[in-house]
């Protein structure tokens, strides 16, 4: 039997809940409740900007004011994999425009987001932290740094077809 | 002394003999943000393994880093009794070796070891001691005394070399007010980049008699080509509680904020983990080792903001809205977080306020130059032999840096270009290679020290496309409140993307010089006031580069279009 949309609007919205009730720290935010949802499910769905409104006592435009200036938050589901790419200044000497444009090329996606079979997703990153290892990666939030434009190439391809 | 305390104490010495004069060898793998990018999580798993092949059995742990990121991914061996060994660049072959030949033989693999730490056992000849290493040699290490020493996850192991200490003697033999004095009589200086005078900072709150008053930390730390706050969280984060803690106690204050960028996980978590400990160990909460002070600590999470690391901003994400900053005053003192008194520090400098106030405020005055006191912790990246996190005294050179610490470019090449202070700092030419590292010294030669970056580059770097990605950064991360920085960022990139592709007027370079004037006049933080920095520290020292621009056409045989890949994007 087919799932029907309103169906997993709730299982969204279920886990949604689920995320904003396990938030440790003691200082709930909307902007911590947010964070908390998208590491939970990774993206922030419209249920989840209308759950965190009503957990925090906040309008949905406050909500959405929140999520829309944060770089990190992203609005549709990530691809199966998530390679991030860092053009800050130190990565840049390095060779990160090339690097970038190796990914590009490979994934055939010239802007953040995801490819067409959604196997990858790719984000511009302004810094991952590992500068003295430039050029920096991430590959589904695992660092590596000392990368080449052909190294970049092959782990870009090789999301393709795991 | 309070028993608690001896009772930490006596089991913290208890685990170091065990660690490193027990029955197994103690093994430790490098770790943090740049061990991760170099590869040790891979290594610490074919560690386990080798472990398990050659049936050696031994502890093995995690650590931060030392700060030779170069080296990474670094392994470590000691003996019981022994000295510690340590391998870098470690693969999983040498990996292998290490632990079949010195874990299980007893033997140290001399020719993959890069320095020995302690007693000198046998076969090490020709291994250098760590701190005769020319990277080492130059360093005064205080905030960053523990780092790649001692498990971050182990509160005993900190506690082992001091750690807590200064916290007991300010709770049981100190006022607030003389924890406060020695403050203020080691000169400390905030290292997050204004370098206002910390003892001053702290002494603006602690009159309040208000009943809720905060002491907040920040690691918000997007600068690239900076990581000394991840690096110091990840690999010691009880030393910033107990500065957090004695940060609290001088200012009667009684709950506190660690505010971490959301994403770096390692550092995160570590914190999390170490606040934990402390609670546990009765080191925060209430009637602190039963002196009568409580302290709560909590970590909070800021999304993806540069500008979130600015002061009030940082106030904004804690309360869970828009990193946008405020008009000040109030100043925070006064009306910080939830209107409430406040006081902000950067990692660092409340990294260092456990020594200061365990030594004393006039030790750490004698380090370091008059205006500058203590040591600078910077980071080097770029075109340089030796990348690392390094903790140098106050007044070396940033030549002397470079070349001792640092060991200098790559041969055959010479350094033309230095970025420090973050992408707002703007970069240096080579007759300000000399100048010393201090605040004051630094801004007279039109430079920042900020939070300690350093980013290097050879002659082979177009300064015009440096300076491009630095407004690039800038641009994107201007957090749109005021819009001479929203707007100006934006024309100023567009005006350096034209010259980078040979498609620039001679009025452009007037036009970012009255885009900067009005960047500064209009703009409510750092982030636009110091927006134009780039550009004029580029025109000051490479005018040339930026006028050969404007002169030629796109040089025949270039292979690129001059185009840079940048998402775009202006906060609205």
């Amino acid at each position: 039997m087919a799932t029907t949309k309103a169906e997993l609007g709730d299982s969204i919205r279920e886990r949604v809940r689920c995320a904003l009730k396990q938030q440790p720290q003691p200082t709930v935010t909307v902007l911590s409740s947010l964070l908390a949802v998208q590491d939970a499910i990774h993206y922030l769905p419209d249920e989840a900007i209308e759950e965190t409104a009503g957990f925090c006592k906040a309008s949905v435009n406050e909500v959405w004011s929140v999520a829309s200036f944060y770089t990190n938050f992203r609005f549709t589901p990530p691809g199966a994999h998530v390679i991030e790419v860092c053009w800050g200044p130190s990565c840049h000497l390095a060779g990160a425009q090339g690097v970038l444009a190796a990914v590009q090329q490979e994934l055939n996606l010239f802007r953040e987001g995801e490819t067409d079979d959604r196997r990858a997703t790719l984000r511009y990153n302004t810094c991952l932290g590992a500068c003295a290892l430039a050029p920096v990666i991430s590959i589904d939030h695992h660092l590596k740094g000392r990368i080449t434009a052909g190294d970049a190439k092959d782990l870009a391809g090789g999301l393709l077809v795991d | 002394m309070s028993t608690a305390f001896e009772e930490l104490t006596n089991r913290a010495a208890g685990r170091w003999q065990e660690l490193t004069d027990g029955a197994e060898p103690w093994i430790r793998v490098g770790g943090g943000v740049s061990g991760q990018a170099a590869g040790s999580d891979e290594i610490f798993t074919s560690v386990l393994e080798s472990l398990d092949r050659f049936d050696v059995s031994a502890r093995v742990s995690r650590v931060g880093s030392l700060g030779l990121m170069y080296l990474e991914p670094i392994v470590d061996v000691t003996l019981p009794g022994g000295s510690r060994v340590f391998y870098g660049n470690v693969t999983k072959d040498i990996a292998n070796q290490i632990i079949e030949r010195h874990a299980g033989g007893g033997s140290p693999v001399t020719s993959r070891a890069f320095a020995f730490e302690g007693e000198k056992t046998g076969g090490l000849e020709g291994v250098p001691r760590l701190e005769d290493l020319p990277e080492f040699r130059a360093q005064v290490r205080i905030a960053t005394r523990n780092c790649g020493r001692i498990d971050p996850y182990d509160i005993l192991q900190y506690a082992a070399h001091g750690g807590y200490s200064a916290l007991e003697k300010a709770l049981f033999r100190m006022t607030p007010e003389q924890a406060l004095d020695e403050v203020k009589a080691s000169g400390l200086r905030g290292r997050g980049g204004a370098a206002f005078p910390t003892g001053v900072k702290w002494s603006f709150l602690a009159p309040s008699k208000a009943p809720d008053k905060y002491v907040l930390c920040n690691c918000e730390e997007g600068d690239p080509g900076a990581f000394n706050d991840k690096g110091i969280l990840e690999s010691d984060p009880h030393t910033l509680i107990e500065g957090m803690i004695l940060n609290g106690y001088a200012t009667n204050s009684n709950y506190g904020y660690v505010f971490i960028r959301h994403g770096h996980d390692i550092p995160i978590e570590a914190t999390r983990h170490a606040v934990g400990q402390a609670y546990e160990h009765g080191l925060l909460g209430k009637n602190i080792l039963g002196s009568g002070f409580s302290f709560d600590l909590e970590v909070a999470l800021t999304g993806d903001s540069y500008v979130a690391g600015e002061e009030t901003a940082l106030m904004e994400a804690i309360e869970g809205k828009r990193s946008l900053p405020r008009y000040k005053p109030p100043f925070p003192a006064a009306a910080g977080l939830w209107q409430k008194p406040s006081n902000i520090n950067n990692v660092k400098t409340l990294a260092y306020v456990p020594q200061i106030v365990f030594n004393g405020g006039k030790w750490f005055k004698s380090i370091g130059t008059e205006s500058s006191a203590g040591t600078a912790i910077v980071c080097l990246t770029g075109h340089i032999k030796r990348p690392g996190m390094y903790e140098v005294p106050m007044g070396m050179s940033i030549r002397e840096v470079l070349e001792q610490v640092g060991g200098g470019v790559s041969p055959g090449k010479r350094i033309k270009v230095l970025q420090t202070g973050g992408p707002l700092g703007g970069v240096l030419g080579d007759e300000s290679f000399d100048v010393k590292i201090d605040f004051d010294e630094m801004s007279k030669a039109g430079a920042i020290l900020g939070s300690g970056g350093i980013i290097v580059g050879n002659e082979t770097v177009d300064v015009v496309d440096l300076i491009r990605a630095l407004v690039a950064f800038n641009q994107y991360e201007s957090c749109g409140k005021c819009f001479p920085c929203r707007l100006g960022n934006t024309h100023m990139l567009e005006t350096l993307d034209r010259l980078c592709k040979y498609e620039a007027k001679p009025a452009d370079l007037k036009l970012m010089d009255r885009i900067g004037e009005s960047m500064k006049l209009g703009s409510l933080c750092g982030h636009g006031q110091l927006g134009y920095n780039p550009v004029a520290s580029a025109l000051k020292y490479f005018e040339e580069e930026f006028r050969v621009r404007l002169r030629v056409t796109q040089p025949e045989g270039k292979s690129t279009n001059g185009s840079m890949i940048l998402p775009t994007r202006t906060r609205p």
